[in-house]
């Protein structure tokens, strides 16, 4: 405790993930998280833990509904292509009520895309990628100490709601070196999972880990019955992050690496006299609309600017949260480019008016 | 009276949804015969797969989980790394084990993974209706080759346990079928002999269980096993195909 480490961005969150108990990472290599599965594989046998190589993303993220179901603590990371690929195995997951942490370092896309950092895997994220009728908590940090913090949040979320969590960064996140410090997390005592398929030590009923339901009303229960469970998550979990939205006429929406970037210009913007304010989403879903319904009640007419790397997905989010209430612009690079403070600013300007 | 013949206790006592004269419920009985046999059924985890097997979990009394369609070794490789002192079983017809899961099936293999799959192969997609699997037979009518499968368009059947026995990672390949009394009780020894591989920490073993399906092959059951005698069991003759026990002798 206490002490600063310097370390980049993808290995900062498998030491986090190890410290949060977990001891069980099956993954696949793919730039740009490869580095996860390296720090996996060199500290997990020395722990006692398992690093395991999987032959496809898909076997990894079945790899990790085997473990989950078994009661552990697990995880698996890989990058937009890879994620793609999980996507079965999240639906399933998600339909078995199995935790476990699934890391986005995203890129480029679509198809192979690039290897260059974006945020265009957020309909993905948000909004199912697998099907059926489920969520997954998503958390997006924007710096490294908040990538550590928020990994050790995903495995208690992950257990506390029996659901898959996803941590979602981007290859600047990934790659880059911030100083860090991991806070002392006492992980011997968890609780257990009485529902986990360890064995039934002949002194319980069995246990069974399944999606399949072929009873229409029976599907419909249990449905339901998770829905209640991301109502308390929706209730519980809202994480946002709100600077001068109060007196501002434009807000910033922006998450991840781009709310950084976001930021900087806002401070420029600023010295420029504009009144600007920004919200960002540390979870992407839920989404936080309540930090809207803040900023709206202020009653001052205000313009909210979206700023992603992508042609535009967390915006629709935004004006969802908007509801017709205020003019929602967006501004946005992809393909793996980052906008830069000065592109932003510019947009602004736009906005506001010359000054 | 002394009961002389009763359910396995690792068998639940349900009714199966199984077909008249499917074997699924023969091979189900064997495994739990072996989990009681072995005493087991506390530590199992078993991995029921998609196809007419669906349901296995419901079947056994052992703990259970239910895959994706062919994902079952990848399911059971998780449970057994996370849980390494308890036996961790599959159960997985033939699209499911050598179509949609062969990158999953080579896999587990060739990791010498230990656990034990219980292969059926009835060279048909069951539940699905009857189409062509990746073990029907040359010139064998399914719904998906209604003019008999054609192996210049439509592919070769696949010998898994053949192609297994190539692999380092394979402790124990039997291919053992159901269709008579002494054949049982060979597929009986094969199924505890894979699972006492994998208590000694052998690494992976699979049987093979050449199957029928008397509904979708439209046949009696009777005519089924004459059927299989007749065509299925030249291509994929009974036998062990590896067992490093023999070899370490």
């Amino acid at each position: 405790m206490g002490n600063k480490v310097l370390m980049k961005g993808n290995e900062a969150l498998a030491e986090a993930a190890i410290r949060a108990g977990c001891r069980h990472f099956f993954g696949y290599p793919i730039t740009p998280q490869t580095e996860v599965s390296a720090y996996m594989a060199k500290k997990m046998p020395k722990i006692g833990g398992t690093f395991l190589q999987a032959e496809s993303e898909v076997s990894a993220i079945n790899m990790v509904y085997g473990a989950g179901g078994a009661g552990v603590r697990v995880m698996t990371s890989s990058s937009s292509p890879g994620i793609s690929l999980k996507q079965e195995g999240i639906s399933y997951i998600a339909g078995a009520d199995v935790p476990c942490v699934i890391v986005n370092i995203v890129r480029g896309g679509p198809g192979l895309g690039g290897i260059q950092p974006a945020q265009s895997d957020y309909f993905q994220a948000t909004k199912g990628g697998g099907h059926g009728d489920y969520h997954l908590v998503v958390l997006a940090p924007s710096s490294i100490q908040e990538m550590v913090d928020l990994t050790a949040d995903a495995f208690d979320i992950g257990d506390k709601y029996r659901c898959p969590v996803m941590i979602m960064g981007d290859g600047m996140l990934g790659q880059m070196m911030e100083p860090v410090e991991f806070k002392d997390t006492d992980v011997s005592d968890l609780p257990e999972k009485e529902w986990a398929t360890s064995g039934t030590g002949m002194k319980r009923k069995k246990n069974i880990i399944n999606s399949l339901f072929i009873e229409a009303s029976e599907l419909e229960d249990l449905v339901l019955e998770r829905q209640q469970r991301y109502d308390e998550i929706i209730k519980n979990e809202v994480r946002y992050e709100a600077i001068d939205t109060e007196g501002a006429d434009i807000i910033l929406v922006a998450y991840g690496t781009t709310a950084r970037i976001a930021k900087t210009a806002m401070a420029k913007a600023k010295e420029l006299g504009y009144k600007v304010g920004i919200i960002r989403p540390i979870t992407l879903w839920p989404f936080p609309f309540e930090a809207f319904e803040k900023a709206l009640s202020s009653g001052t007419k205000k313009t909210f600017l979206s700023v992603e790397m992508s042609m535009g997905q967390m915006v629709e989010d935004v004006r969802l949260a908007v509801n017709g209430r205020a003019d929602v612009e967006f501004f946005g690079r992809t393909g793996g480019i980052v906008p830069t403070p000065k592109e932003i600013l510019a947009k602004i300007v736009e906005i506001g008016g010359a000054k | 009276m002394e009961k002389v013949f009763k359910r396995p206790h690792a068998l639940s006592d349900v009714s199966f949804h199984y077909c008249p004269g499917c074997p699924h419920g023969i091979v189900h009985r064997l495994v739990a015969e072996v989990i009681d046999e072995l005493g087991i059924e506390g530590d199992t985890i078993g991995v029921a797969p998609v196809g007419c097997s669906v349901f296995a979990y419901n079947y056994f009394e052992c703990d259970m989980q239910e895959a994706a369609h062919g994902r079952a070794p990848a399911v059971a490789t998780g449970i057994k790394r996370a849980l390494p002192d308890k036996v961790v079983f599959t159960y997985q017809g033939d699209g499911d084990l050598a179509a949609i899961g062969t990158a999953e099936t080579v896999h587990v293999a060739a990791r010498g993974e230990n656990v034990t799959t219980i292969f059926i192969n009835n060279a048909i997609y069951g539940m699905t209706g009857g189409q062509m699997a990746p073990t029907t037979l040359a010139g064998q009518v399914t719904q998906t080759s209604p003019y008999g499968r054609d192996i210049k368009t439509q592919g070769n059947p696949i010998r898994v346990s053949e192609m297994l026995a190539t692999l380092d990672g394979p402790a124990y390949i039997e291919r053992v079928t159901v269709d008579t009394v002494p054949h049982i009780k060979q597929a009986k020894a094969a199924i505890k002999k894979a699972f006492q591989m994998q208590l000694d920490g052998k690494g992976f073993s699979l049987v093979e269980v050449v199957s029928t399906c008397p509904t979708n092959w439209g046949m009696s059951p009777q005519e089924s096993f004459e059927w299989m005698r007749e065509n299925m069991l030249p291509h994929y003759p009974l036998g062990v195909y590896k067992d490093i026990t023999k070899e370490e002798n």
